[in-house]
């Protein structure tokens, strides 16, 4: 019996590869390819060179940033995660379901409005003479410089991950099955204990996809340390910005693009076969 | 312990709204670096705002991008839900990578690989670029709210329809996308307001055909402007209540569930 062609699966099947084929997948091998391209009178040029590669690889600024990339993104991760946990237990073991439910959508509303706006808010309330430092001054203190420094950008990285930090924490922590834990109240274990021995192992998942998530985001992101950092130092987002935009090379910001990418997947397979792998 | 607890949770929450709040009184206020005590109410940064040209020409094209985004990528998004939902096959796990991945890579990284890209195909500087990069990273989102509906869904209603004589496009049409029809409203407005917000790809690839993000980022790379409060208000207002809408559409309790 030969079967008649269905066209319907294929229908709804093919709008993705085609579209994420030609406009993801092929871009992103277009980019690597060119990074072995020259520039040529302000052309870019086929070729296979690894011109590119030796000259950013080889510059001392290159490594500069890419090291207090990884740095702060680290940082971010931890001090994020830091930050999150005790709003997380609480709003996991203290707010009723629907008050829960409520804060989890309010924090996924600042997910999808204008990072670049917020940040610029930032700019103006941290400020030399700006509201904070007003406060600072009306209770005695001296102003503190809190733009262009690597605090100006902290902030900005945390207003970008705090609250997928905090939604990923809650979900992990408020699956964990609570008999678990008053079993182990149960047997004697002090809350402390409940909390390292339990709790944490039990929510470890959506924390270590937290701290991953902070850690993704904080990397690439441009505005925090261009706009609250002042740049001071560049990271290699400002490297690639500034390489394209200002330089016209694109096969040279294609190079770091790309160790960013194999930085990213590094970093991100790591963790998750920590938060997937045995458990605790 | 409990009112520590909500004291803490609240400073978090402050931090994290603070921004947005901000923004919003700054762009009421009479000085223009704004401080403690606050200056008096105006509404001139908004009339100063609003009465230049290329804001609305950027606000049209905002719209415009947004618009054909949201269709095309709820469009997608929809159709890769139901496959994931229906369908198993060879290679699905790099299937469903590419329909989820693109939102992890730095938008730097894809606003150059774009630009790369699109000026081989000779489509840089268009409103098309914008729109085919933001239907890139809004797809994935528009797939994850169909498939949270269908999830719902009881895959013996479709199963029932092609028995009562219904062909797979009929039970697609009277089962399928009636039941999913809040998620792909919900869909739009969420796609709507990933595009209308992103800039940093848009600023890779706009040229001289700005959206209202890239607007304020050009901007801001001049000086301090509360006319950026005034502009930014309106994004918030805007992206957030299409937010709240698609919230409401995908997350209410339903009679019929």
């Amino acid at each position: 019996m030969t079967r008649r062609f269905d066209p319907y699966p294929h229908v709804l099947r093919l709008p993705l590869i085609l579209w994420q084929g030609a406009f993801f997948v092929i871009p992103l091998i277009f980019m690597a390819a060119m990074s072995f391209w020259l520039v040529k009178n302000y052309k870019l040029e086929p070729n296979f060179v690894f011109d590119n590669w030796t000259r950013m690889l080889g510059r001392g600024a290159f490594w500069d940033a890419y090291w207090i990339t990884l740095w702060r993104a680290v940082l971010a991760g931890i001090i994020a995660s830091a930050i999150a946990f005790p709003a997380a237990l609480f709003m996991a073991f203290r707010l009723s379901e629907g008050g829960r439910r409520f804060a989890l959508l309010c924090l996924i509303v600042p997910f999808f409005t204008s990072f670049l706006v917020r940040a610029y808010a930032w700019q103006v309330i941290l400020a030399e003479s700006g509201p904070v430092n007003a406060v600072l001054g009306g209770v005695g203190l001296v102003p503190y410089t809190m733009l262009n420094s690597g605090f100006g950008a902290m902030v900005g990285y945390l207003t970008l991950v705090l609250p997928l930090v905090v939604i990923f924490q809650t979900w992990s922590l408020a699956a964990i099955d609570r008999n678990l834990i008053e079993a182990a109240g149960n047997l004697g274990a002090t809350p402390l204990r409940v909390l390292g021995s339990v709790i944490i192992p039990a929510a470890k998942t959506g924390l270590v996809l937290g701290a991953v998530f902070a850690f993704i985001m904080t990397f690439g992101d441009f505005v925090s340390p261009f706009y609250l950092g002042g740049s001071k130092p560049p990271t290699l987002t400002i490297l690639i910005i500034d390489t394209t935009k200002s330089g016209q090379q694109w096969p040279r910001a294609a190079v770091v693009a790309v160790v960013m990418i194999a930085t990213l997947f590094a970093v991100a397979s790591a963790a998750l076969r920590a938060a997937y792998g045995r458990r605790g | 312990m409990r009112a520590l607890g909500w004291v803490y949770l609240s400073a978090v929450f402050l931090f994290i709204f603070a921004p947005i709040a901000a923004s919003f009184i700054f762009s009421f206020n009479s000085d223009r670096f704004p401080t403690l005590p606050l200056g008096s109410f105006t509404t001139d940064w908004y009339m100063r705002a609003f009465s230049r040209p290329e804001v609305w020409q950027a606000i049209a094209n905002s719209l415009i991008v947004a618009g054909v985004t949201a269709v095309v990528s709820t469009f997608i998004g929809f159709a890769t839900a139901y496959t994931d939902f229906r369908y198993g096959f060879r290679f699905k796990t790099a299937y469903l990578a590419l329909a989820l991945l693109p939102p992890t890579l730095p938008l730097v990284i894809m606003g150059l690989a774009m630009l790369a890209w699109l000026s081989q195909l000779g489509i840089s500087g268009t409103l098309t670029g914008i729109v085919i990069a933001h239907v890139v990273l809004a797809t994935p989102f528009a797939m994850a709210i169909c498939r949270l509906r269908l999830s719902q869904m009881d895959p013996a209603l479709e199963a029932a329809a092609w028995n009562l004589g219904s062909s797979q496009w009929g039970a697609m049409r009277h089962v399928i996308l009636p039941f999913c029809a809040p998620a792909i409203v919900s869909a739009l407005c969420l796609t709507a307001a990933v595009s209308f917000d992103e800039f940093i790809v848009a600023w890779f690839v706009s040229g001289l055909n700005r959206t209202v993000p890239v607007m304020i980022l050009e901007i801001l790379q001049g000086n301090v402007d509360p006319q950026i409060n005034a502009i930014g208000t309106v994004v918030f207002v805007t992206s957030m209540t299409l937010v709240v809408a698609a919230q409401f559409l995908i997350f209410r309790k339903r009679q019929d569930d």
